[in-house]
């Protein structure tokens, strides 16, 4: 089963209505969750149907294989060892480095610079060029539909600056209103900030149109993949953002590893963030000179193994195929939201008119919590909160919601067992 | 199943009666002190009013969104706490707590009267905090604390 990775060229997977890429098959789908070791494990007693993947995903075998097989064989720190098992560490972090470069269609590794994960990926930015752009007065552009983690490091830099961040409105569907975008895209606009996908309602954001909106006047863009590159990828190079942002537990990698895109001449004008080994060229009490890239920005040893496991995370996701992956996902969603129609105390929370990978809804008057934790007791692993979306909640005038959110090895059992645990939560609070 | 009828045990009637139809709700005429409980985990707030009157609470009202856990608690709890004095209800408070986090013993339902119904909430560690909300809020508003509590 091997189909071509995402193709260049094209910036982002189609829309849904147009995607061509056949779903999976039932087969298919079989053989996903049974590389997926914790699928098999029961949980409370009953088969686990995992609907938390926009949290984070589980890990195929080939990932926990990966993992083990770097510390077993490999493990020596990375770029400084004249020994051979640091040759081989170097090696295997290195070539990890080149898979996330061909995953995002970067045209040069050097421009990928592994980190904890999308969080502080957008933290490095707002500290290092942020810190260079931004002044009193001025101005950084982020959405209504963010993540508190594209948030709060913008705000932190407003705060220390005097600057001010704005946030471009949703309508009450939850997508973004790109003409009221545009009206914030002021001359002192120094930086938008915009998420690929709503981890909370699943809007997928018409990114083409906001960067060519951002670029038009000047304005540099960091895009926020943490959701997005799970289900649509990315070619940062036909995207046009400035910066590009994923974390790797949320794309079948382990948790403690991500990685920063960002435009070479972006990159080597901004300042080193971290200080300590690895990102200096040569050190004395009086001056120290800094690394080349990206190693300027990966003070301290990384970690190795987890970059092992997000590339070998890579190779799983274009062994499947993203755009495979992302219409099983649809079809799966499609189902759900035909079941939803038939329980009437539902509300959907966000009719986005582009989604991926997350449905979020309320179940009458009945408590996210509540509802969690019924399904819970059901085998049902669902999100129940305020997704770290708060102001988007406020916005909705909410104070949270009921999640599910799919992944390649989500199945029709999955959707049903969902569906089978609301009735009974609809029962206790009958 | 037995992860079902643990169910049952959360979610008893009274707890979903109270939930759904809290008593002591609303604002509270000639309050003395006030407090916000924060559940960071869900978002949920609640706004405690006390009347106290010779260092005994005359009357207590709550405010706010929560879960059916949480709603309960706090309306069980203004019911219970009416007479009492801050030392009081801060020792029947360790008692909840212990019930809410390890679970009924010996004892509780003399202890603790109708609070009894939340024996259930220790087999849902992360319901523990909607059980305590408002007891974190009413003790910070007997404090006269103003900042806001969180069960964090």
């Amino acid at each position: 089963m091997i189909r071509s990775p995402t193709a260049r060229g094209e910036g982002l997977r189609p829309s849904p209505s147009c995607a061509g890429a056949p779903s999976l098959l039932p087969s298919e789908i079989a053989n996903i969750r049974s590389e997926f070791p914790i699928l098999g494990r029961p949980v409370r007693g009953k088969p686990l149907a995992y609907l938390d993947s926009a949290a984070t995903t589980q890990k195929p075998r080939a990932v926990l294989d990966a993992i083990r097989r770097y510390y077993e064989e490999d493990n020596a720190n990375v770029h400084r060892g004249v020994h051979l098992l640091s040759e081989r560490a170097t090696r295997d972090y290195e070539e990890a480095r080149v898979k996330v470069a061909r995953f995002l269609g970067a045209a040069d590794p050097h421009e990928v610079i592994f980190l904890r994960g999308a969080t502080e990926a957008v933290n490095l930015v707002a500290q290092t060029f942020g810190r260079q752009r931004v002044g009193p007065g001025d101005e950084v552009l982020v959405t209504e539909l963010e993540h508190h983690s594209n948030i709060v490091p913008w705000q932190l830099l407003c705060r220390e600056k005097g600057a001010r961040l704005r946030a471009a409105p949703v309508t009450d569907a939850g997508d973004l209103d790109l003409d009221a975008l545009e009206r914030l895209l002021g001359p002192r606009t120094r930086i938008l900030a915009v998420t690929q996908v709503s981890n909370a309602l699943g809007t997928v954001t018409p990114l083409p149109e906001i960067i060519a909106r951002a670029r038009a006047r000047g304005v540099p863009v960091l895009v926020d993949g943490a959701q997005g590159a799970p289900h649509l990828g990315a070619d940062v190079r036909a995207l046009g953002a400035d910066f590009y942002a994923f974390s790797g537990h949320k794309i079948y990698g382990p948790t403690g590893i991500g990685a920063l895109w960002g435009r070479r001449p972006l990159l080597e004008e901004m300042p080193p963030w971290q200080g300590g080994g690895d990102m200096i060229a040569t050190v004395s009490f009086e001056e120290t000179t800094f690394n080349t890239l990206p190693y300027k920005f990966e003070a301290g040893t990384p970690d190795i193994a987890g970059a092992v496991g997000l590339g070998a995370a890579l190779d799983w996701v274009a062994r499947i195929g993203l755009p495979a992956i992302a219409a099983h996902e649809r079809a799966l969603i499609a189902e759900l939201l035909d079941g939803l129609r038939e329980l009437p105390e539902i509300r959907l929370v966000g009719t986005p008119r582009e989604r991926a990978g997350v449905v979020s809804f309320l179940l009458g008057d009945v408590h996210p919590h509540d509802a969690g934790t019924i399904l819970d007791r059901h085998g049902v692993a669902v999100r129940a909160g305020h997704h770290c979306a708060q102001p988007l909640m406020r916005r909705l005038g909410l104070a949270s919601t009921v999640r599910a959110s799919f992944a390649a090895y989500s199945n029709r059992a999955d959707v049903e067992a969902l569906l089978r645990g609301l009735r009974a939560v609809r029962e206790v609070f009958a | 199943m037995n992860q079902l009828s643990d169910l049952g045990e959360l979610y008893q009637e009274v707890v979903l009666d109270h939930g759904k139809r809290p008593r002591n709700f609303g604002p509270l005429d000639g309050e003395t002190h006030r407090a916000d409980g924060l559940n960071p985990l869900c978002g949920d707030r609640i706004t405690l009013h006390a009347r106290v009157d010779g260092g005994v609470v005359r009357d207590v009202r709550f405010e706010g969104s929560g879960c059916a856990i949480s709603r309960a608690s706090a309306s069980v709890m203004t019911g219970v706490v009416k007479g009492k004095t801050a030392p009081e209800i801060d020792a029947l408070f360790e008692r909840f707590h212990r019930l809410v986090t390890e679970g009924p013993r010996a004892g509780d339902e003399g202890a603790l009267g109708k609070l009894a119904v939340f024996g259930g909430v220790h087999d849902y560690p992360t319901r523990v905090k909607c059980a305590s909300l408002a007891w974190h809020a009413l003790r910070q508003a007997l404090k006269g604390g103003p900042a806001p509590v969180s069960t964090e």
